[in-house]
C-alpha cells in the first residue's frame, strides 16, 4: 500500500496537529484557561490518522471522551474546536459540549462521547442508513479497550454482523481503563478472539506506526464496503498522559512513559521512516511542523479573544422547535 | 469532634461498616485501582474521587472489588448478591451512567421483594457522584435522584453535608431495601464536625437547616447550602425562613414539610435538577394538595431550566440555581 507524496504529507501533518493541539490543551489547562474533565489523546494520533485517511466527508466516524485526535483527524475545524475547549460560544458546539462532546456533523463526526461503549451502537445506525441507501459509505465506531466489556458494544457488535451493516469498530488499545489494567479487566486471553467471535474479521495495527494502521484500516473498510458485514480493527499503543489532565498515574511502571515516548512514537517513526525511503525531506517535514504550530497558536488566540456565552443561550438548542411555546 | 470532608466522613462510614460487617462489600470500576497494572500499587486509587481509598488495603481483593466498566453487571452483582444476603455498597462512578444500568436498578433490584410477595429483601446500597459544578457537561453533571424518587421500591438518599452523609450512608448499609445513594460531588471537598463513632440518621426524616417564620424553603443536596446562603442573606432585610433539607427523597418527610408550610404560610423550593416531573412540582403539589388553606403567596420552584447541563463554565454558572435567584424567589413570594 503506497501512499503519494501529498498523502504522505496530509498524514503527518494530521498527526502533528493532533500532538500539538494536545500539548496546548494541556499546557492551557494548566493555566487554568480550560475548565472541566479533559482527556488528552496524545501518542495514539496514528490510529486516527491512519483510519480517517481512507475516509472522506460522507463516511462517518463516532468518537470517545478521548475524542479530540478522531476529530481532528477526520477533518474538524481546528481553531473551532479549540474555541469549544474554552467554553466560547463561537466554539464548534457553542460552547455546550466542551472537550467530551465535540462533534461536526458536517464533517460525518457523530460526536466525541463521554459514555464508555455509548458509541458503537450509534455507528451500527450509521451504517445500517449507509446499508439501506446502498451508497457505500462506512461508518467507523472508536473505542477504547475498557469499551470492549459493554454490554452495548457486544450488542452492536452483534447486530452490526445479523444486519450485515459496514460499520468498522475501531478498539484502541492503550492498556489502561482509567486506572485498570486490560490485563485485569478482560478475562480471556485473547481479545481479538472473542471479537472475532461475533462473526467477523479483526485486523491488528501498531498504534506507534501509521503504516500498520493505514494498512488495518484498508482491509477493515475495503472489507465494510463491499457490503458482507462488520469488520474491526485492533491498534495497540499506550497514551502519553494520565486517563484525564490531573490523573496522578499510580498504574505506570517506572520509565513507562519515557519508554513510550522514545520508543513507541508515531511523528518518530514516521520521521524515521521518511529519512530510510526518502520519500520526504527532513526539511519538507519541518516545514508541516512550522505550518501546525502556526494553526495552534492562532486557535488558542483565537479561543481567548472569541465571544464568551450569555445566560440566554443555555435553554437554546434544546430542541428545534417544540410546539407552541 | 473532628472537622471531616464529605469524602472523608463517606471513606469513615465504608471502613466502619466493613469493619463491623463481614456481609459488606464494596464493588465498582476503580474502586480498588491499578489492579492489573504494571506499578504493582493495587489499591492506590480508592474510586475516582477517592472515595474508596485504603478500603482494598484493610479488606482486601475480596471485599474492595475492582470491576470492568459493566454498570449493568455492577448493579446486577450487587443485586443479585444482597438477593443472598450480603450488603454490598456498588459504586457507579457518575450518575448520569444510571442510562446505562436502569434496568438492573428499576426493573431489578427495585421490584425484587413487591414481585415476590414480600418474600425477599434486596440490602444493596449504589453509590453516584451526583450533579453539576465542575463543567463536565451534559453526561456528566446530571442530579438524577429526582427521576429515581419516581420509583417505588428504591430509596433515595441526597446528603448534603458531611455530618448527614455518614449517618446516612450508614443507615443505608443496615437498611434491608435498596438505596440508592447520591453524593453532589462538588460538596466531597466540604467539611464540618463529624463524629469519630458509627451513626445512623433515619430515612425520611428532614433536617432544618434554618428556623424562621416567614417562609419555607426546601432544598436538596448541593442547594442546601446555597439556599442557606440566600436565607442569611435576608435575615438583614428582616426576613427569615425554614430551611428544610429532607436528606431523603424517598421515603420523603411529608410532615416536616407541611407543617412549616402551615406555620409560615410560603413556600420555595429548590432544585438542581431540571423543573418537568421534578421534585420541585413534587413538593409543590404537596402543598397545594394538603396546605392550600394555609398559603399566603404563590409556590415558587427554583430549578436548573428544561435544557441539558451545559459545558462552559458561564453557561453551567446560569444553569445551576443560585443564592441570588433563590432570594428572588422567597422575596417573590413574601410581595
Ligand atoms: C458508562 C461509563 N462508565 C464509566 C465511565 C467513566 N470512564 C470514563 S473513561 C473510562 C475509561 C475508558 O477506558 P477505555 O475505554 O480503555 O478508553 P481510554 O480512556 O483508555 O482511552 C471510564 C471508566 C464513563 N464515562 N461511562
Amino acid at each position: 500500500m503506497s501512499l503519494n507524496k501529498e498523502g504522505l504529507l496530509r498524514a503527518y501533518r494530521q498527526m502533528k496537529t493532533i500532538r500539538e493541539f494536545e500539548d496546548r490543551t494541556h499546557v492551557e489547562i494548566m493555566n487554568g484557561q480550560i475548565a472541566g474533565f479533559t482527556h488528552l489523546y496524545t501518542g495514539q494520533e496514528a490510529n486516527a490518522v491512519g483510519v480517517c485517511e481512507h475516509l472522506d466527508d460522507e463516511d462517518t466516524i463516532i468518537s470517545t471522551h478521548r475524542g479530540h485526535g478522531h476529530c481532528i483527524a477526520k477533518g474538524a475545524d481546528v481553531i473551532g474546536m479549540m474555541a469549544e475547549l474554552f467554553g466560547s460560544s463561537e466554539g464548534l458546539c457553542k460552547g455546550k459540549g466542551g472537550s467530551m462532546h465535540v462533534a461536526d456533523v458536517e464533517k460525518g463526526i457523530l460526536g466525541a462521547n463521554g459514555i464508555v461503549a455509548g458509541g458503537p451502537p450509534i455507528s451500527v445506525g450509521a451504517a445500517l442508513a449507509a446499508k439501506i441507501r446502498d451508497n457505500g459509505r462506512v461508518a467507523i465506531s472508536f473505542s477504547g479497550d475498557g469499551s470492549v466489556n459493554q454490554g452495548t458494544c457486544f450488542e452492536a457488535m452483534n447486530l452490526a454482523v445479523v444486519l450485515k451493516v459496514p460499520a468498522v469498530f475501531v478498539i484502541e488499545n492503550n492498556y489502561y481503563s482509567e486506572h485498570t489494567n486490560i490485563d485485569y479487566a478482560v478475562g480471556c486471553d485473547d481479545l481479538k478472539a472473542r471479537t472475532e467471535g461475533f462473526g467477523f474479521p479483526v485486523f491488528v495495527a501498531d498504534g506507534s506506526d501509521f503504516f500498520s494502521v493505514y494498512e488495518a484500516a484498508a482491509k477493515a473498510i475495503a472489507h465494510a464496503r463491499e457490503g458482507t458485514g462488520p469488520a474491526g480493527i485492533f491498534a495497540e499503543q499506550g497514551r502519553f498522559h494520565g486517563h484525564f489532565v490531573g490523573d496522578p498515574e499510580h498504574y505506570r511502571a517506572d520509565g513507562e512513559i519515557n519508554d513510550l515516548r522514545e520508543n513507541a512514537c508515531c511523528l518518530k517513526n514516521f520521521r524515521a521512516r521518511m529519512a530510510e525511503t526518502g520519500e520526504l525531506s527532513e526539511a519538507e517535514l519541518d516545514a508541516v511542523d512550522s505550518e501546525v504550530m502556526a494553526l495552534i497558536e492562532e486557535a488558542v488566540s483565537g479561543a481567548k479573544a472569541a465571544a464568551r456565552p450569555t445566560p440566554e443561550q443555555v435553554t437554546e438548542d434544546v430542541y428545534i422547535n417544540y410546539g407552541a411555546a | 469532634m473532628a472537622e471531616k470532608t464529605m469524602r472523608d466522613a463517606i471513606n469513615e462510614a465504608l471502613h466502619q461498616a466493613m469493619a463491623a460487617d463481614e456481609s459488606v462489600f464494596v464493588i465498582g470500576e476503580d474502586v480498588a485501582g491499578c489492579n492489573g497494572s504494571p506499578s504493582g500499587k493495587v489499591g492506590e486509587v480508592g474510586g475516582v474521587f477517592g472515595v474508596t481509598s485504603g478500603l482494598y488495603k484493610a479488606f482486601g481483593p475480596n471485599r474492595c472489588i475492582d470491576t470492568p466498566i459493566s454498570e449493568s453487571a455492577i448493579v446486577g452483582a450487587a443485586a443479585g448478591a444482597a438477593l443472598v444476603g450480603m450488603r454490598p455498597v456498588a459504586e457507579i462512578m457518575f450518575a448520569d451512567f444510571i442510562g446505562v444500568c436502569m434496568d438492573q436498578i428499576v426493573n431489578q433490584m427495585g421490584k425484587f421483594r413487591y414481585m415476590f410477595g414480600g418474600k425477599s429483601k434486596c440490602p444493596a446500597v449504589i453509590r453516584f457522584a451526583s450533579g453539576g459544578g465542575f463543567s463536565a457537561a451534559g453526561q456528566h453533571s446530571q442530579a438524577m435522584y429526582q427521576v429515581m424518587t419516581s420509583f417505588p421500591g428504591l430509596k433515595v438518599v441526597v446528603p448534603s453535608n458531611a455530618y448527614d452523609a455518614k449517618g446516612l450512608l450508614l443507615q443505608a448499609i443496615q437498611d434491608d431495601d435498596p438505596v440508592l445513594f447520591f453524593e453532589p460531588k462538588v460538596l466531597y471537598q466540604e467539611a464540618c464536625e463529624v463524629p469519630d463513632e458509627m451513626y445512623t440518621i433515619p430515612f425520611g426524616e428532614a433536617a432544618f437547616v434554618r428556623e424562621g417564620d416567614d417562609c419555607t424553603v426546601v432544598a436538596f443536596g448541593q442547594m442546601v447550602p446555597r439556599a442557606a446562603q440566600a436565607i442569611d442573606a435576608l435575615e438583614a432585610e428582616g426576613i427569615s425562613c425554614d430551611l428544610i433539607d429532607p436528606r431523603t427523597t424517598s421515603p420523603l418527610d411529608t410532615d416536616a414539610i407541611l407543617e412549616s408550610v402551615e406555620a409560615t404560610g410560603r413556600l420555595v423550593v429548590v432544585d438542581e435538577a431540571p423543573p418537568r416531573c421534578g421534585l420541585t412540582a413534587d413538593i409543590a403539589g404537596l402543598a397545594a394538595d394538603r396546605a392550600f388553606k394555609s398559603l399566603k403567596g404563590p409556590i415558587k420552584q427554583v430549578s436548573a431550566p428544561h435544557s441539558p447541563t451545559p459545558f462552559s463554565p458561564e453557561l453551567e454558572a446560569a444553569y445551576i440555581p443560585d443564592a441570588a435567584k433563590i432570594m428572588a424567589a422567597i422575596k417573590e413570594t413574601m410581595a
